[in-house]
């Protein structure tokens, strides 16, 4: 086990890492914004998935250059499910957090079949993009270029979410009704307006995931799955609700997936991460950065 | 309410119990059809699964969506004994309910601290990490899964290629079973503070509700009963890998009943099951095999309608209205 091989793993669990947080981050912020843990997370994963490999397909787009249109799409997507689906959960009479729960468990579902319905359970791959197969080598350690973009595409989202969030009426209404929903209709604030963006915002970030892993991923109806659990876990460690959280929580859910695969089989990576998740919540209840 | 009209409602229900029980034993006379038999048995095994679940998260309010650990185990505990150990499929199933409440109980400790989406993620976190485990288990047959090896039709062996019927009185029997715990409970001291666990549980804990004990009680009780379930799924499909009888979608299909009849109801998982159940099966025979998608388009259609329909749930809605009218 010689020390190049350690920091190699430890590089790409930093690349994977980022991209989980970018994964995480709009479920984080559904979550930080109304108390909603989307279940069908993974499935907008996978819908943005499919949506760069269609953008492919009609206009030879690399998903690179198709993230901005997925991310668009996903916007609208977003805002869509919230005034169809989860307004009407989140007034549901009886059971409010069951409901919420197996309304986007349901949904999860539906979208599911249509992907096996309009793309066939086949593995699909986007073939010659731009930088896939190629490589960087820096100082004897190897870094997949499509990792690496996708690191810089997260760097750079995290960095747009933090500008929005700060500087903008949008990102001070959001964080006004983050904290006390109730109270933000006194000074004129539209929570369900806000709410729907929120929904929107959270779209886009998952469609820029979703065309990053486009790169470099197999896209299949079920792809979400493990994504989802993942991007659970991270948002769970980063305290629910907090953006930033998860994207320190992601880094350190990437390194530790690279980490344990170093130490066990492959197959058995997950296990680090469950593990970390099932100490970290019972040590601290609360996630790393959530507050009480 | 009165101690005595509270006392008969128990009675009449019971009383409806057994007369739901000899009806449905019944059915396998009227239905002879073996691809229906086989819906029945799924419909009576998913009753008796969500009963359990309902245990644990209807009635303790601890919404657990990693139930299929505990029936993978009951199913790997009863085929593993039996094919390398000998060990009888009753005494197997027995067993895997033991474990499965060991493991209930040893999950259970760190994880009863935590409240709502952190303790749900939590319950799915540990059933995909026992997932992976027994994907990598070589001595269990990993990803290949294990057989019933065949002995011929037996009742020790409970083993039965020729006729689906004592599957189908097993399932009812389990069924029976789940239901009657459920009733007990409901009137034993543990029921009452399942409940007020549920409803508040720092307020129960100030009025002297053993908190931490009861959650674990409630999980024991639950996963108990649903590795049965499990052990008897195995010996009715001869055949398990870890996907087929721990993937997530059975931590779901154990869920849903309850939550479509009414959570933490007496009859909400069994009216349920006999409304989902035959659904989704059917759709999926009829519509799943081309492998186009449409039983996951009608099932997940069912799911949210169901959530946002009947939040409550079936039994749930008809009892609220009955309060209302007494009132």
């Amino acid at each position: 086990m010689t020390s190049e091989a350690i920091i190699q793993s430890l590089a790409s669990g930093l690349l994977m890492g980022l991209i989980y947080g970018l994964v995480a981050a709009g479920l984080a912020l559904i979550f930080g914004l109304m108390d909603v843990v989307n279940f069908a997370h993974g499935e907008f994963l996978m819908t943005s998935m499919y949506a760069a490999f269609g953008l492919f397909l009609a206009f030879a787009l690399d998903p690179l250059a198709s993230a901005p249109f997925v991310a668009a799409a996903m916007f609208v997507f977003g805002a869509v499910i919230y005034l169809g689906l989860v307004r009407f959960a989140m007034s549901a009479s009886a059971n409010a957090g069951m409901v919420q729960i197996f309304a986007t468990f349901g949904l999860a579902i539906v979208m599911r079949g249509l992907a096996q319905l309009l793309f066939t359970p086949d593995y699909r791959s986007i073939p010659h993009s731009w930088l896939g197969g190629k490589t960087l080598h820096v100082g004897g350690i190897f870094l997949p270029a499509p990792q690496l973009a996708g690191a810089f595409v997260s760097l750079a989202a995290f960095g747009a979410l933090w500008l929005v969030i700060n500087k903008t009426d949008f990102g001070r209404a959001l964080e006004a009704t983050r904290e006390d929903a109730g109270a933000v209709a006194l000074v004129g604030i539209d929570k369900k307006r806000i709410f729907a963006l929120g929904w929107g915002l959270g779209g886009a970030l998952v469609g820029l995931a979703g065309a990053v892993l486009a790169t470099f991923f197999y896209i299949y109806p079920d792809v979400g799955a493990s994504f989802a659990l993942v991007a659970y876990v991270t948002v769970a460690l980063g305290g629910f609700g907090s953006v930033f959280g998860a994207f320190a929580a992601g880094i350190l859910v990437g390194v530790v997936e690279a980490g344990t695969a170093f130490i066990l089989p492959a197959s058995l990576k997950y296990l680090g991460i469950y593990a970390l998740y099932l100490i970290v919540v019972v040590v601290r209840p609360r996630g790393l950065f959530g507050s009480l | 309410m009165a101690a005595s009209s509270h006392e008969s409602a128990r009675r009449s229900n019971l009383f409806l119990a057994v007369i739901v029980v000899a009806l449905a034993a019944c059915l396998p006379f009227v239905v002879k059809d073996v691809y229906l038999q086989n819906v029945l048995v799924l419909t009576l095994m998913y009753a008796a699964l969500s009963q359990s679940w309902n245990i644990l998260s209807g009635y303790c309010g601890q919404i657990s969506l990693g139930h299929a650990l505990y029936f993978g185990i009951g199913a790997y505990a009863t085929l593993l004994l039996f094919t390398k150990f000998g060990v009888l499929p009753w005494f197997g199933m027995i067993a895997g309910g033991g474990v499965a409440a060991v493991v209930a109980a040893a999950v259970g400790y760190p994880c009863f601290r935590l409240k709502g989406h952190y303790f749900v993620i939590a319950t799915i976190v540990i059933a995909e990490a026992g997932l992976l485990l027994m994907l990598n288990w070589d001595w269990a047959g990993a990803a290949m899964g294990i057989e019933v090896p065949v002995r011929g039709d037996s009742w020790a062996k409970f083993q039965f290629a020729r006729s689906k019927l004592p599957y189908f009185y097993f399932a009812l029997g389990l069924a029976f079973v789940a239901w009657l715990v459920t009733w007990k409970i409901e009137d034993s001291r543990w029921g009452y503070w399942w409940r007020a666990v549920k409803d508040n549980a720092e307020a129960a804990e100030s009025l002297g509700v053993v908190v931490f004990r009861s959650k674990m009680a409630a999980a024991a009780v639950s996963a108990f009963l649903t590795a049965v379930g499990g052990g008897f799924y195995a010996q009715f499909v001869s055949y398990i890998d870890p996907e087929s009888v721990m993937s997530f979608q059975f931590s779901l299909l154990m869920a849903l009943p309850a939550v479509l009849g009414g959570i933490g109801t007496l009859w909400g998982p069994a009216v349920g099951a006999a409304i989902l159940i035959p659904i989704t099966e059917v759709t999926r025979s009829y519509a799943g095999g081309t492998g186009k998608g449409f039983d996951l388009i009608v099932y997940g259609l069912l799911v949210m309608g169901i959530a946002l329909g009947r939040p409550e749930g079936i039994v749930g809605a008809f009892t609220a209205r009955k309060r209302a009218k007494a009132s």
